[in-house]
């Protein structure tokens, strides 16, 4: 059987110019994998072009997720199939309050009424009380304030805040993939550890996450069995997380310095 | 067009656009002129003061010019509007006696419901007379007076002789003039002195002839230490030919009232909507507008308070929507005529597939009111490239030691925003509706409940096919 998500010689152009250039990646649930790169890598690119964001174009190559080819999906579509990205830099939706996005979001996942029948458009989904039940589950694991709730989604939030934010979202759609966006930049080492720790509780054999970073240091929180390269859109490097802390002590220009030279 | 029509998909995607065929007691023709105006006194039996004035404010409003600010006017023929229609003979006072076609129409329109949460009085203009007035036996016990403003003229006449025409006279402008000339309708309300009327007074109302202007004229008074609430909700069916509202709101706070006037008007789309309202608040009054203009071909409206007295308070609150073909010139007015007053203006407008919606406000200072503070934000939202939003802020200060403040934005939903909803499983449509209703949240949340679902759905409504 194939991996849960599959991605085969990914080719993506941002307003022409393209930023991946044949990239290849598989990952099952219960895996986790770091993709580290130096800045331009095409580290973004990737992650926004999983979530399937309009501005990224796909030229050539393939995304299987769960048996099914996504690249013609729209962004909540691949959500609802189980695809989850944490933003690197999240929106706020002003007037809009985290309990009711939420809400929203879980809903989306239930089947929904036929627009074509007469009925009056009543959403189905959870109950206001299960709802209200799974939300304080899941802040209490965080470790959030339950004020949090009311508060407008995003608007006004510190960095830690919002990444925290992002890890409640995950607990609250349980996907079956994570991208994690460079959820460490920004964050004091504290707020790594929190947020890190949040993602470990959620980790179990039903998930896979991708953590996609700059730098070693979340990787010392959420431990990742596989380690990616990435360098001018494309891995140059896979290994075990000893790769990491290789990378770590030798930085980036090591990597490109053998590159230059295996191509050659 | 069939009496049979029943609740159903037709009605969803025209919600607000049914009708019920025409039934009159009276129907005025079609035109303005002195003929007219003696007809419309004599139907309603009034006395000879209020005749004259209405004869008086004919000549001001021939004497105007029509404006040539704010929207297009010029293709308003004041000839092809009817200015007085009677549909039924008799008052209205419990639900049991009003028309069961008139009913059928409340029915569609909610009111009920509205009647059965919480109400017991509620004023209700349909055409140019109101058909429906009862009121909560305890008001009465209390001394409030909330009847029509035929009824108001007839029982309280020395009220009318002394406050009509004093907050907004005829001479204010033309729509104020014209409105004086051929009223009818609106409504009465008097709270008297240290009565905190709690559940709020509501009216609905609604157009629904062809070319039948709507001039209803309200006169609100709350008397010393009183505190009221009046909500004011209409929707109107959808026609081909233009129609004219031009109501007239005259509001007075007096010492240490409190007063909030809230309306959500949606028009239909070619009705022009040509308001004056405007409230005098005196010595540490609190007056509120709430407003939320959905709907017409054009609206002009620009709620106001003058503050008189020392500490006087004003807050106004606004939200436009314009869609295609749409122009919605809202606005307000915060004038300090006093020391130590205070006004905060929040305006948020929407504009869609080629919409235009814009703030015109104006805040004046007179020389004397030191201490004074005014606090403005206008917030616009453009849903797509061809939306269009104006902003003339207009500040006149004529004392020093004031504190004034004034925010403008201008925002556009971002790819951004949208990409993040979907990308946690919520559509585009469903994303896009979240961000207005985000951003109009601040003024909805001031709403009472039923008027802040029906702001959501009327919304929702304009919203529909907005997401190619």
């Amino acid at each position: 059987m194939s991996a849960t998500l599959v991605i085969k010689d990914l080719h993506v152009s941002v307003e022409g110019k393209e930023i991946l250039r044949g990239l290849n990646l598989e990952i099952n649930k219960g895996e986790t994998h770091a993709i580290m790169g130096p800045n331009g890598s095409g580290k973004s690119t990737l992650a926004n072009t999983l979530m399937g964001h309009p501005t990224y174009e796909v030229t050539e190559g393939e995304i299987w997720f769960k048996g099914q080819t996504i690249i013609e999906l729209s962004p909540d579509e691949r959500s609802r199939l189980g695809l989850f990205l944490a933003f690197q830099y999240p929106s706020a939706i002003p007037g809009v309050s985290v309990a009711s996005f939420l809400r929203t979001a879980v809903n989306a996942r239930y089947p929904q009424p036929d627009p074509a029948s007469n009925g009056n458009g009543q959403l189905k989904g959870m109950s206001m009380r299960e709802f209200r039940r799974l939300l304080k589950e899941k802040m209490e694991m965080l470790k959030m304030d339950p004020s949090f709730a009311r508060r407008y989604l995003n608007d006004g939030f510190s960095g830690g805040e919002k990444k925290r934010m992002e890890v409640l979202q995950m607990a609250m759609l349980r996907p079956e993939i994570a991208i994690l966006d460079e959820t460490d930049s920004g964050l004091d080492i504290d707020a790594v550890r929190v947020v890190s720790e949040g993602v470990n509780q959620l980790a179990g054999p039903d998930l896979g996450v991708l953590v996609i970073t700059h730098y070693q240091r979340i990787l010392n929180y959420i431990k990742p069995e596989h380690v990616h390269i990435l360098v001018n859109g494309k891995i140059v490097m896979s290994g075990g997380p000893e790769l990491a802390l290789e990378l770590e002590e030798k930085g980036y220009d090591w990597i490109k310095e053998a590159q230059v030279g295996s191509s050659k | 067009m069939p009496d049979n029509i029943t609740l159903g998909v037709d009605l969803d995607t025209y919600k607000y656009g049914f009708r019920d065929e025409e039934k009159y007691v009276f129907k005025a023709r079609k035109g303005l002129d002195h003929e007219i105006v003696d007809q419309i006194s004599w139907m309603k039996g009034e006395p000879d003061w209020m005749r004259a004035l209405r004869h008086e404010a004919l000549d001001i409003f021939f004497s105007k010019p029509t404006p040539t600010w704010g929207g297009d006017l010029s293709k308003l023929d004041y000839d092809d509007i009817y200015y007085y229609i009677k549909p039924v003979e008799e008052q209205g006072r419990s639900w049991d006696d009003v028309p069961d076609e008139i009913k059928r129409t409340f029915d569609r329109l909610g009111v009920p419901e509205a009647e059965r949460n919480f109400l017991a009085g509620s004023g209700a203009q349909y055409e140019s007379e109101a058909v429906y007035h009862s009121l909560k036996e305890e008001w009465e016990r209390q001394g409030v007076i909330f009847v029509d403003s035929d009824t108001g003229l007839r029982e309280h006449p020395d009220v009318y002789s002394e406050f009509f025409g004093t907050v907004v006279p005829a001479t204010d402008n033309k729509y104020a003039a014209m409105n004086t000339a051929v009223w009818s309708g609106g409504s009465f309300v008097y709270v008297p002195p240290g009565v905190k009327v709690t559940l709020p007074l509501q009216a609905y109302f609604r157009i629904n002839a062809q070319n039948v202007g709507q001039f209803e004229r309200t006169l609100i008074i709350i008397d010393e230490g009183a505190e009221a609430n009046y909500v004011e909700g209409c929707t109107a069916p959808i026609y081909s030919t233009d129609s004219l509202h031009s109501g007239v709101i005259e509001i007075i706070v007096k010492k240490g009232a409190r007063f909030r006037y809230t309306t959500i008007q949606n028009w239909s789309k070619n009705v022009y909507n040509l308001v004056t309202q405007r409230a005098l608040a005196y010595e540490n009054a609190v007056m509120e507008w709430v407003d939320g203009n959905l709907g017409s071909r054009l609206t002009m409206k620009y709620p106001s308070v003058y503050m008189m007295g020392r500490g006087a308070r004003a807050e106004i609150l606004s939200i436009a929507f314009a869609n295609a073909g749409q122009h919605q010139d809202a606005g307000a007015k915060a004038i300090h005529a006093a020391p130590y007053t205070s006004s905060s203006i929040t305006s948020k407008s929407i504009s869609k597939s080629g919409g235009r919606a814009g703030y015109r406000g104006l805040v004046k200072v007179y020389e004397g009111a030191y201490g004074a503070k005014s606090n403005v934000v206008c917030d616009a939202l453009l849903l797509d490239e061809h939306s269009r939003s104006d902003t003339y802020p207009v500040m006149e200060i004529d004392q020093e030691d004031v504190s004034i403040s004034h925010e403008a934005t201008v925002s556009k939903v971002s790819d951004e925003q949208l990409f993040y909803l979907q990308s946690r499983g919520i559509s585009e449509e469903q994303a896009m509706m979240m961000i207005v209703n985000g951003f109009i949240e601040p003024i909805v949340k001031e709403l009472p409940m039923e008027y802040a679902v029906e702001m959501n759905r009327l919304i929702q409504l304009e919203m529909e096919g907005s997401v190619g």
